[in-house]
């Protein structure tokens, strides 16, 4: 199982991803759409977790891209805004929703669940 | 004071000037402004009508005063006048008539004397006086036979002019009379021979005796020089002077007002008889005439005083009516201004708490994942095992980035829920998130939060961000009015098959009773001078009723206060309200 994780906060994503590799879980990382997209060029993923809202490109165009390389990637939204707006789209276009700071643990069980969906 | 209450205007103890949603209208100036343009407006005209009237039927009766008086006098001066043409016309036919011889005799003098009582009556005596003046024939009651009159100037205005009626004198007899005398035609040795007769003044008199007239008034005959010539009621006796004045000659009757001696104003008929000099006088009281006008007048006066208090009450309800309209549609207004403002205001608030969440979200995201990583490295690796000092800190460093979480997580969940229409409510839930936004004040004040929920109490359908607004407006203002140390409660229990009821009661100061009635009135405020706006409470009762609850409040003054919000568990308000 690989996971894209996509965040403009490389701290946040690298840290993340680090932590997932030693739970077994191989995890790569992009800090902005463009890098993503180019990634995701030389290979699909299983699982993408995207921040909502990123410059240039947000997480919500990000997967539209996404999901036209690979039809199935499964996708989990990441933001730390919990506008009304985020909220629906997040639930609307990905298999979960997911709101900073996340606990480790949670997110892995989300990877698992949408996993299994 | 208390039935004078009853009818004041709810907007007369508003002030305009108070409060941070002014009047657009000074209320009690717009009501005095109101009253008094409608007043004028209703009253000139009523006032300038009333006057006009006034003087029309005033004048209008003074003029048919004068008519009246006028077509009296002259209809008495006609009979007056008729009754010496007629005695007068006798002795000239008399004497065409009959020769002087013939009038020498004092038995054919006596037979036409009595001839003239029978035809036309008022006659007493007759005689005969040659052109030196001597009264050569007498039949009459007095001894006048052979008395001269020579010196008389009835006799030589009879000598003059042919004929000749008299004032009212005394003469040789001493006692008032009038004569008509006649000359005859032909001449006697010394002139032409005069016929004279004295006539009955009783008879005279009785023609103006018999006018109606009313207590005041008087009719009487007077000389051109003013020397009353029949008896009068109140202007003195025959041949006395008259007091009031006599005007020129004129043909026609004429009325003047005048004044007695005693400064009665009196309307004064005057009519002169021609051919005589005698002035006949009707004497009429002007406030005895002016009677029926006193009657139409108090008529009047009452009708207008009515009229002024009934459009005065009409003015005055009618103001009262219009103003508390502005009234309540400035407050209506006043109140949609604020219900907005306040609905604006949570919704920047509700922004404002997203940004702030997620820009603190993602730095705790950051310290989130390194104290992580740091804490994985020490669990997976064997090099720190010995020493758990090192995870207990971090494990630190997590619990409170996991508080801060909570923090912005609840933040966030109070921003989402600020539009958002019908759910599925856990009240338990619900309470703890609002009493969590409260904690803090309530730990530094030492109050504590007792919350009485059944574990069995129904999920129900509302609006999560009103019933936040709900409860978080009764919380707060539960802590207003507690002492530090006091006891905020909150309770919920089914109190229906479809329905829920809430409470939320605190030991603080009580709310006095007459306060009680109005607190869910708009811009009521017992904290207007500590900057409340009264409409707190006001939007609290607008937003349950919007959920198709009720809401009502018990209170006792140093005891405590307690808010009961009655929901339904399924509501049936209006679909379009939840858009």
């Amino acid at each position: 199982m690989t996971i894209l994780l996509v965040d403009d906060e490389q701290e946040l994503v690298s840290a993340m991803a680090e932590r997932l590799d030693m739970r077994g879980i191989h995890a790569e990382f992009a800090c902005c759409g463009t890098d993503a997209i180019r990634m995701a060029q030389k290979k699909c993923y299983d699982v993408a977790v995207l921040d909502m809202k990123m410059p240039r490109m947000s997480g919500l165009e990000l997967r539209r891209e996404l999901s036209a390389l690979c039809p199935d990637m499964r996708f989990i939204f990441l933001s730390g805004h919990g506008s009304e707006e985020d909220f629906k789209a997040g639930s609307a276009e990905a298999a979960s929703y997911l709101i900073k700071p996340v606990d480790i643990e949670d997110l892995m069980e989300t990877i698992r669940t949408v996993m299994e969906q | 004071m208390s039935f004078l209450k009853r009818f004041k205007p709810d907007f007369w103890d508003t002030n305009p000037e108070a409060g941070p949603h002014k009047s657009l209208f000074n209320y009690r100036r717009t009501w005095r402004q109101a009253i008094a343009l409608l007043t004028v407006v209703a009253l000139v005209p009523l006032l300038i009508m009333t006057f006009l009237d006034y003087n029309v039927t005033r004048r209008s009766l003074e003029s048919e005063n004068i008519l009246r008086l006028t077509r009296v006098t002259s209809n008495t001066r006609r009979s007056v006048a008729y009754f010496l043409d007629e005695r007068k016309s006798a002795l000239q036919f008399i004497v065409q008539r009959e020769t002087v011889k013939n009038l020498h005799d004092t038995t054919r003098l006596g037979n036409i004397l009595r001839g003239l009582k029978n035809s036309f009556g008022g006659f007493v005596d007759i005689g005969l006086i040659e052109g030196s003046g001597r009264q050569v024939a007498y039949v009459g009651p007095y001894e006048l036979q052979g008395r001269d009159y020579g010196d008389q100037h009835w006799f030589s205005r009879t000598l003059e002019k042919g004929s000749y009626i008299s004032n009212v004198f005394r003469g040789y007899r001493d006692e008032p009379h009038l004569i008509v005398a006649v000359r005859c035609p032909g001449n006697g040795p010394d002139g032409p021979f005069v016929l004279r007769a004295t006539l009955d003044t009783a008879r005279f008199n009785s023609l103006l005796a018999s006018l109606d007239l009313d207590p005041g008034d008087d009719v009487f005959i007077t000389s051109h020089s003013g020397t009353i010539q029949t008896p009068t009621r109140w202007h003195g006796t025959v041949l006395s002077d008259l007091g009031l004045p006599v005007p020129e000659y004129s043909a026609k009757t004429t009325v003047l007002e005048a004044g007695e001696k005693d400064g009665t104003d009196v309307l004064v008929g005057y009519a002169f008889i021609t051919d005589t000099p005698f002035v006949l006088m009707i004497v009429k009281v002007t406030a005895e005439v002016m009677q029926p006008w006193e009657t139409i007048r108090m008529e009047l006066l009452w009708l207008l005083l009515v009229s002024i208090v009934v459009i005065l009450l009409v003015i005055v309800g009618v103001a009262t009516r219009m103003v508390s309209k502005i009234f309540i549609a400035d407050q209506t207004r006043a109140k949609t201004l604020h219900h907005m403002e306040h609905t604006n205001r949570m919704a920047s608030i509700g922004r404002l708490a997203a940004g702030v969440a997620h820009e603190i979200n993602n730095p705790l995201a950051i310290i989130n994942e390194k104290a992580g990583l740091i804490k994985d490295i020490f669990t997976f690796g064997k090099e720190y095992d010995k020493d758990d000092r090192l995870v207990r800190n971090v494990d630190s460093i997590l619990k409170s980035v996991n508080r801060c979480g909570t923090i912005t997580k609840r933040l966030l969940s109070f921003a989402r829920h600020i539009d958002v229409a019908m759910e599925q409510i856990e009240f338990k839930e619900l309470a703890s998130e609002v009493i969590g936004f409260l904690n803090k004040e309530a730990e530094y004040r030492s109050i504590s939060i007792i919350m009485d929920i059944p574990d069995d109490l129904p999920e129900f359908t509302s609006d999560r961000g009103k019933l936040q607004q709900i409860f978080l407006n009764l919380i707060n203002n539960a802590f207003q009015a507690m002492n530090d140390g006091g006891a905020l409660t909150i309770t919920a229990l089914r109190s229906g098959p479809n329905e829920l009821q809430f409470s939320v009661g605190d030991d603080g100061c009580g709310i006095p009773e007459e306060d009680c009635k109005r607190i869910f009135e708009p811009f009521f405020s017992t904290k207007k001078k500590r900057g409340g706006t009264g409409l707190g409470l006001s939007i609290t009762y607008g937003l349950v009723q919007e959920l198709g609850g009720d809401m009502a409040v018990a209170s006792e003054v140093g005891k405590g206060t307690v808010f009961t919000i009655t929901l339904p568990v399924t509501p049936t308000i209006n679909k379009a309200e939840q858009a």
